[in-house]
């Protein structure tokens, strides 16, 4: 069936079943491929985007269940004032190696920078709970902290 | 640009694809800004194309799985040819041996095999525009010099641009790369400096790059189930129950073969979306045939191995000294069994390939380690000549050796021609874990002892492992030279073997991630039983001769000593008693891949048993080059990360002939909150550059295992490390 979808700030349109994961709606109907696809059971965060600015996991977010939110997707960061701060940070840094999860640590990292503009170490162990396999922690929790203003260790 | 198309449907999106002229909307555009700055570039050999404008493409030969080698060896090429980096452009080649020989990511070997090759292949390039400069100002070229892409002519200071200049080269002979100089690495601009990925701005802004967002036009999507029990044939499925789910195109039964890294027997359901594949996958309710490696399990593989290691062992693998007589002579000895899982690679894109099947000839996308094999592989199996098979090489989502094998190429390349439609086959992540090349499994039974003054006077090992006599299975064997191997006279390493029917492949640092582990956690062992610092026990261990051995088995001593005495200095080793209860550092080395490493952990472990590592420390020597400081630091800091993972968190359990874990819910990875800081240094010594994706990786588990050790006395001896065992 046809689902109308408000995606970084435009109306598209998808016909898939209700129970396609967003991720997939996303990805193949609308041709928006930042977001990955690394587990699709919610665990690994490659696929996340924002609902109304809710970090979500849209591997695992039925496209019938969005409705009229707004969906926003790692293209649109570049427009959003914290999202290009973050992505700023990223490339000063060099953050990536392989750069799969990269769009889902950045659109997970915004959102963090969105509810705790100054997060401590603490709060960024508890909400980036996204899997790099190439272990970039330590340049990903730099970029967040360089991103918001404060001191970076290297 | 697809965002702007609202309202479009999956057909508009390809037509639109097609005017785009390429394989995919968003990378033909981007292709065309480039092609745009780039026009009426002159190719001054398989690398190099300079355009008018002096905007200089160069070639990334290899495949990129994120150890940087899209940047790193460019990097090398324009260091020679004398150019600003900023007017650099790099493009990914396809694979195409005959331009650009091995291409290939593994073994850490692309810095080593192509740092004097791609060198001179910027300095032929930069020769050839000295001579047009020099024939155009009718002088010797050595009147001429170069900088930031101008030839100059030293004494009347005439000056020329690469983009001027190219033009002129056209149908010069090269000069043999043999005589060309190369520059002195003191006046190096590029090469040493830190370098960010040339793809990082298209990474932050989630453009596509990677094997998954390969779009093709007319594109199908696939899914491939196969059995849990490795090579199992279709023994029946409900094909009808699938080509009745919505949006399902095909479905058919694939015979297969039975090697285990080629096209193995399944079904294969495609699409027009993978939503609907899968759904159509979930319909099949598929029953597999009996197959003989169904009843492989891992306790049955320890009961056997327990049973091995109390016989006598198959076969030797050193035999020094008399190290019955040793033992017997020992002020102390030591006994202890260790034993590692298998693991499986789990990069974060899941295996995928499109492939589009025409008029006799076969293209192929595809994230792969090792394309050539690949396109071996599919005009093998399917019987097309190789010369009618392209395969481009896409980014991909990591590799960590997974991508060395090419079973999901072949695949997609198969269900492509029974298609009869481009496809993009795409696995899902319990198919990633439930049919990946393993690193394998293993077991060694140590015996040592060591003297009164705290030497080692013998060294056993019997060490059980899979394969078929002598033969090991695919990355199960050991060397005969493995530290502390011709360290201690009286030394014998034995060998026995078991069958397996579970494919194994080489991982990250293939046998030194397990090797170091055992080896330097038994060496530890020894250090407490003459009770003596663990550290400075390595450094006498060492020795007092620079090298051990010659050609690629030498084993040199005096650098691994000087990596250990950096560790020792920058972790604050002498300190460590000062640590609180609880808190320790355990210390480890190891050399492979060319690169000698020792690292130092510190850890603490919570009354509960649970594991917190603190920091750890890393000194490396990779010779007297690093080709990009930033990338190698990310490198190193990855892979000491991920040797933690392994140590705390992965584990493949073999039952019933299958793998049992499916996804990161049972096969967790390290997260954040757990990663600690890793402080690395670079040990510069005077020895050819080498590469950096590996060996990293194998001191950290051991280094671990030993901390917990200091601070408990409890002893891990089999991984992943259980923590409810250091309770206390």
């Amino acid at each position: 069936m046809a689902f109308k979808l408000n995606v970084n700030g435009k109306v598209l349109e998808a016909d898939v079943d209700p129970d396609t994961p967003l991720l997939w709606t996303l990805r193949d109907s609308l041709g928006i491929t930042g977001p990955k696809y690394g587990c699709g059971i919610g665990a690994c965060g490659a696929c996340t985007v924002h609902i109304d600015g809710k970090p979500t996991r849209s591997c695992v977010y039925p496209v019938s269940a969005v409705g009229a939110a707004k969906v926003t997707t790692i293209e649109a960061m570049a427009d959003h004032p914290i999202g290009k701060k973050v992505q700023a940070a990223w490339m000063d840094l060099d953050v990536a190696q392989c750069g799969y999860c990269q769009p889902g640590q950045i659109m997970a990292a915004t959102a963090l920078l969105a509810a705790k503009p100054k997060p401590t170490d603490a709060d960024i162990d508890q909400a980036m709970t996204n899997i790099c396999r190439c272990a970039t922690y330590t340049r990903i929790r730099a970029a967040i902290k360089q991103a918001s203003g404060q001191p970076v260790k290297a | 640009m697809t965002l702007e198309l609202t309202g479009a449907s999956r057909r508009e999106l390809l037509k639109a694809s097609v005017v785009g002229g390429g394989l995919v909307l968003s990378f033909s555009i981007a292709a065309k800004s480039e092609a745009a700055e780039t026009a009426g570039a002159q190719a001054l050999n398989a690398y190099v194309r300079v355009a008018p404008n002096g905007i200089v493409t160069i070639m990334a030969k290899n495949p990129e799985i994120g150890q940087g080698v899209k940047t790193s060896l460019p990097m090398m090429i324009a260091e020679e040819l004398d150019v600003a980096w900023e007017n650099v452009r790099i493009e990914q080649a396809d694979n195409d041996p005959k331009l650009f020989t091995r291409q290939f990511a593994g073994g850490s070997l692309a810095t080593p095999m192509n740092f004097d090759d791609l060198r001179r292949v910027g300095a032929v390039a930069r020769a050839m525009l000295v001579n047009a400069a020099a024939v155009a100002w009718n002088c010797p070229a050595g009147e001429c010099k170069t900088a930031a892409g101008q030839v100059i002519h030293v004494a009347t200071g005439r000056k020329a641009s690469y983009g001027s200049l190219a033009g002129q080269c056209a149908g010069v002979a090269a000069p043999d790369p043999k005589t060309v100089t190369l520059k002195d690495p003191k006046t190096y601009k590029i090469i040493g400096k830190s370098t960010p990925q040339y793809d990082t701005r298209k990474i932050v802004t989630g453009q596509p790059l990677f094997g998954i967002d390969v779009r093709v036009p007319g594109m199908l999507y696939a899914t491939y189930e196969k059995a849990p029990v490795f090579g199992a044939k279709v023994a029946s499925a409900n094909l009808d129950a699938a080509r009745a789910v919505k949006g399902v195109k095909k479905v058919f039964v694939v015979d297969g073969g039975t090697r285990l890294d080629g096209l193995l027997p399944g079904v294969a359901v495609v699409a027009d979306s993978w939503w609907a594949a899968r759904k159509g996958r979930n319909a099949l309710q598929t029953k597999w045939a009996d197959h003989p490696t169904s009843t492989q399990s891992t306790a049955g593989f320890d009961k056997r191995a327990a049973e091995l290691a109390a016989g006598a062992p198959q076969t030797s693998l050193r035999k020094d000294g008399d190290v019955d007589a040793a033992l017997k002579g020992a002020a102390k000895t030591v006994e202890a069994a260790y034993s590692y899982p298998f693991l499986a690679h789990a990069p974060m894109e899941p295996q995928n390939t499109t492939a589009s099947f025409k008029n006799g000839k076969m293209e192929i996308w595809a994230p792969s380690q090792n394309p050539e094999p690949g396109r071996q592989l599919v005009a093998s199996t399917l019987g097309i000549k190789a010369d009618d098979i392209t395969v481009h090489m896409t980014r991909c989502g990591g590799g960590f050796g997974r991508r060395l094998s090419n079973d999901y190429m072949v695949e997609a390349a198969w269900i492509a021609r029974e298609a009869g439609a481009p496809v993009k086959l795409l696995w899902t992540r319990e198919d990633d874990m439930h049919h990946d090349f393993y690193r394998p499994a293993g077991y060694h039974h140590f015996k040592g002892g060591v003297d009164a003054a705290g030497n080692v006077v013998a060294w056993q090992n019997h060490f059980v492992t899979f394969g078929e006599g002598e033969k090991v299975a695919a990355s199960a064997g050991m060397g005969g030279t493995e530290f502390p191997a011709r360290f201690v006279a009286n030394c014998r390493i034995d060998q026995s073997t078991m069958p397996l029917g579970v494919p194994t492949g080489p991982m990250r640092a293939p046998g030194s991630n397990a090797i170091a582990f055992v080896n330097q956690s038994f060496i530890d062992e020894l250090a407490h039983a003459a009770n003596a610092d663990p550290l400075a026990f390595r450094m006498k261990l060492l020795g007092e001769a620079p090298m051990v051995g010659t050609g690629p088995s030498g084993y040199n001593a005096g650098r691994m000593k000087g990596v250990l005495a950096a560790v020792e200095k920058m972790s604050g080793w002498a300190d460590r008693s000062k640590l609180p209860a609880g808190t320790a550092m355990g210390v480890a080395f190891h050399y492979s891949h060319a690169g000698y490493f020792a690292e130092v952990v510190q850890a603490t472990v919570a009354k509960t048993g649970g594991v917190k590592v603190d920091k750890v420390w890393v000194a490396a020597d990779v010779g007297r080059q690093i080709v990009n400081p930033a990338g190698a630091l990310n490198q190193v800091q990855g892979a000491a990360l991920e040797g933690l993972s392994h140590a705390l968190y992965q584990k493949i359990t073999i039952e019933n002939g299958a793998a049992k874990q499916s996804n990161f819910a049972d096969y967790p990875l390290l997260k954040m909150a757990a990663a600690p800081p890793v402080e690395v240094k670079f040990v510069i010594t005077d020895y050819p550059p080498t590469g950096l994706g590996e060996p990293a990786l194998p001191p950290v588990i051991p280094a671990l295992c030993n901390a917990i050790f200091a601070a408990t006395g409890k002893r891990i001896r089999s991984l992943p490390i259980d923590t409810k065992q250091l309770a206390t």
